[in-house]
């Protein structure tokens, strides 16, 4: 009889583990060791957090709880292009959510899902600070402003391949 | 020391600084409403998240209403407690809690001890004017702990025990907004976490999120069964509690009303876990005997501090936490395991039947004896040595259920040949008691003199860490530590790690004050003086015993006599010692 056997990869355990260090394995710094782990790996998966709960020190619990508390972090990897729509009150009121709705039925899945192809991803924000070019939304960092629903389409064929 | 004035519903106190609005009303006798704010005073648990707003009171000068559980008392202040504005806003709360409550209160395992239907009663709820999305979460099932997080209300008791005071952290808040909710990681059941079933998130819970497995009807079925017999036993911590679930006060022993319910029904064979506990001190005794010898000797090897193994959260606790100190421990099972392992063997031969046609039952203060019972190793042939365990409230319910008169019910004993016990036995359920009893029979094996004085008052009392010295005279100056709560147990851990830790011997109980506040006992709801008054019953068991030494137990003494041969024999090894796993979670590197 043995305890739960987490599997991770040899180089993703030492890279989290480097990660831990640089913060000096400090659990107060759990939430920049989080940003720098998702930043490295893209997303938070179980086995991810479970090496920085055994660096930080803490249990996993914790980890879990403040990666679910905060909608930035994700356990599900984003798509190679990662959308995100502003949904402040300043893009919200210049009509953030018929653009929403128009990147949901265009690429057939709801917010925080990823193509079946893994080609994109769609989230939504509060507020990117750009509230002059509102509505906004983001593409792997990229602003789109002063968005109408008909521009949908066209956007997306950019990034074709 | 500084003190403020202020008033309180018109009335002028004078309070010293830092003192909550809530604590002094309390000192006035005005009872502001709470429901997240707990504490158990002086045995270390408590949370203040000030988060339900259940005890707002209304500030003089102040905008918003004030919670009376973390707001400070100030110079001058003016308060009320009872102001149609705080009464009004103290309702809403209420109605806003109970539109995701379900509304199952005759069918809730809390119902009657819930402390939000108390709430909502003294609050004269009548409606719940709000109507909205309802939580829809799969009841979980564990083999101590059942969690239905459709009830929580987020008042985080729980979260604070399994963290701050366990050190465990198997629960916690997660997700955010209405899906927020106390729970474990990723979603998963608690016997995939670190959780150790100590259950004191059931004995904190105000709701019936949290609850015990309930046996009872096991219990009931198995009574009737032509095939079968089935033979009890009863923990040391059950007689100074049981009462108070028949309105006794807290602290009455009641072990003879307890022997004559079990009788009444229908058990075939009603035993005593004393009888076992004295069995465990000359198992765990011999044991730490030895490696005390060794010690003195010289021996590098030897596993120094001898530690305690009754306590089956605290043995879930090292195989997750610290497998590779499981040598330190007693190899000894608890008190329930040697009486299991001794009721399957020597007693089924006695009666001449197959262990499996014996049901063993136990009644216990805990519900990680409940996970104790599943442990494979702790049977034979796959049928365990203790089929099931049922706690204190689960046996009050029985007693209720079979119409039994228990606040009038003449007294019975104990059945022989497991049912004799001694003072050294009884003690078992405080904390401090395994070490005491341990100490009146080694003390005496080793000098090979009679003790002038049985009482080890050094070891006795209810800080979460006691520490002493206790001289055998030409023997060692025994360095002992009796801690309780498993971050204090944590903390003796890390000093073996470190190669520094100062004891001989040590003592770990998972519970606030040992098993008299196990997680299976009636519900205290923040009540220390009930704690205390269990407590001091515990020691009066003790006096009251005419003989107070494991070793002098006329039943001890048969059993190896006639079937054990003497402590430490191989047949004692084989039955009343096990072995400890290592259970710690591990990284599988795949290159």
């Amino acid at each position: 009889m043995c305890g739960p056997k987490i599997k991770i990869s040899e180089a993703n355990y030492l890279k989290i583990k480097e990660i831990c260090a640089s913060f000096n394995n400090n659990p107060g710094e759990l939430i920049n060791v989080l940003h720098k782990t998702q930043e490295h790996f893209g997303y938070l998966p179980e086995e991810v957090q479970q090496v920085v709960a055994d660096c930080l020190g803490i249990p996993v619990g914790k980890v879990y709880g403040v990666v679910s508390f905060y909608s930035f972090f994700t356990m599900k990897p984003k798509g190679k292009y990662a959308i995100s729509v502003c949904l402040g009150t300043a893009c919200y009121v210049k009509g953030a959510e018929k653009i929403l709705d128009a990147l949901k039925s265009e690429l057939k899945i709801s917010e925080g899902g990823v193509t079946d192809d893994g080609k994109f991803s769609l989230d939504v924000l509060r507020c990117v600070g750009a509230c002059g070019l509102a509505p906004v939304m983001t593409i792997n960092g990229k602003t789109y402003g002063r968005l109408v629903p008909e521009q949908v389409k066209s956007i997306l064929a950019e990034y074709a391949d | 020391m500084d003190t403020i004035k202020l008033t309180i519903d018109n009335r002028a106190v004078e309070v010293p600084k830092g003192t909550t609005i809530l604590k002094a009303a309390e000192q006035m006798g005005i009872k502001i409403p709470t429901l997240c704010n707990f504490e158990l005073e002086g045995l270390a648990l408590k949370n203040h998240p000030g988060g339900c707003r259940i005890c707002v009171v209304e500030v003089a000068g102040r905008r918003n209403l004030a919670p009376a559980c973390i707001t400070e008392c100030m110079q001058d202040m003016v308060v009320k407690t009872n102001s149609p504005r705080a009464i009004n806003a103290r309702k809403t709360v209420l109605e806003l809690m109970l539109s995701d409550h379900p509304n199952d209160c005759l069918q809730c395992p809390k119902n009657g001890k819930c402390e939000l239907q108390s709430l909502a009663a003294d609050m004269g709820i009548r409606e719940i004017p709000y109507k909205g999305e309802q939580s829809e979460y799969p009841i979980e099932l564990s083999p101590s702990i059942v969690r239905d997080a459709n009830k929580c209300i987020m008042c985080r008791r729980c979260e604070s025990v399994c963290h701050e005071y366990q050190s465990v952290g198997a629960i916690g808040a997660v997700e955010r907004g209405f899906p927020a909710v106390v729970a474990p990681a990723f979603g998963k059941n608690l016997i995939e976490t670190n959780c150790v079933f100590c259950g004191q998130c059931i004995a904190v819970c105000p709701v019936g999120a949290l609850s015990e497995v309930d046996h009872t009807g096991k219990v009931l079925r198995d009574i009737a069964n032509p095939d079968v017999k089935t033979a009890v036993q009863v923990a040391p911590a059950v007689r100074v509690a049981l009462g108070e679930e028949f309105g006794m006060p807290a602290g009455s022993i009641v072990t003879g009303k307890i022997a004559a319910a079990l009788k009444a029904i229908g058990f075939d064979y009603v035993f005593d876990t004393d009888w076992s506990a004295d069995l465990t001190i000359m198992e765990e005794g011999t044991e730490a005997i030895g490696r005390f010898k060794a010690f003195l000797s010289g021996d590098k090897n030897v596993k120094i501090p001898i530690m305690t193994s009754c306590c089956p959260a605290w043995v879930n606790f090292y195989e997750k936490f610290y497998p590779e100190l499981r040598e330190y421990p007693s190899t000894a099972k608890s008190p329930q395991g040697m009486f299991g392992a001794t009721v399957k063997t020597y007693f089924a031969d006695k009666i001449g039947i197959p262990r499996e046609k014996l049901i063993s039952v136990s009644v216990m203060p805990c519900v990680a004896k409940k996970y104790e019972c599943e442990r494979e190793e702790l049977g034979a042939n796959g049928n365990p040595d203790v089929d099931y365990s049922i706690t204190t409230r689960e046996l009050a319910r029985l007693i209720k259920m079979c119409n039994i008169d228990f606040n009038n019910l003449p007294e019975a004993k104990f059945d022989s040949p497991l049912g004799e016990s001694t003072g050294a036995a009884v003690i078992f359920g405080v904390t401090g008691g395994v070490m005491e009893a341990a100490l009146r029979t080694a003390a005496e094996i080793l000098t090979g003199q009679t003790l002038p004085k049985v009482d080890f008052e050094e070891v006795r009392g209810l800080e979460g860490v006691r520490e002493a010295t206790i001289p055998i005279p030409g023997v060692i100056d025994l360095k002992v530590a009796v801690v309780y709560g498993l971050k204090n147990a944590r903390m003796i851990m890390e000093q073996i790690k470190a190669g520094n830790c100062p004891y001989h011997f040590v003592e770990v109980m998972a519970c606030p004050g040992g098993c008299i506040d196990g997680a299976g006992q009636p519900f205290h709801h923040g009540d220390a003086s009930i704690i205390r008054a269990r407590h001091a019953a515990i020691y009066k068991a003790d006096r009251d015993m005419p003989l107070r030494k494991s070793h002098e137990n006329p039943e001890i003494i048969s059993i190896y006599k006639e079937f054990y041969g003497e402590p430490g024999s191989e047949k004692a090894h084989h039955l009343l010692h096990t072995h400890y796993f290592d259970k710690k979670k591990q990284f599988d590197l795949e290159k």
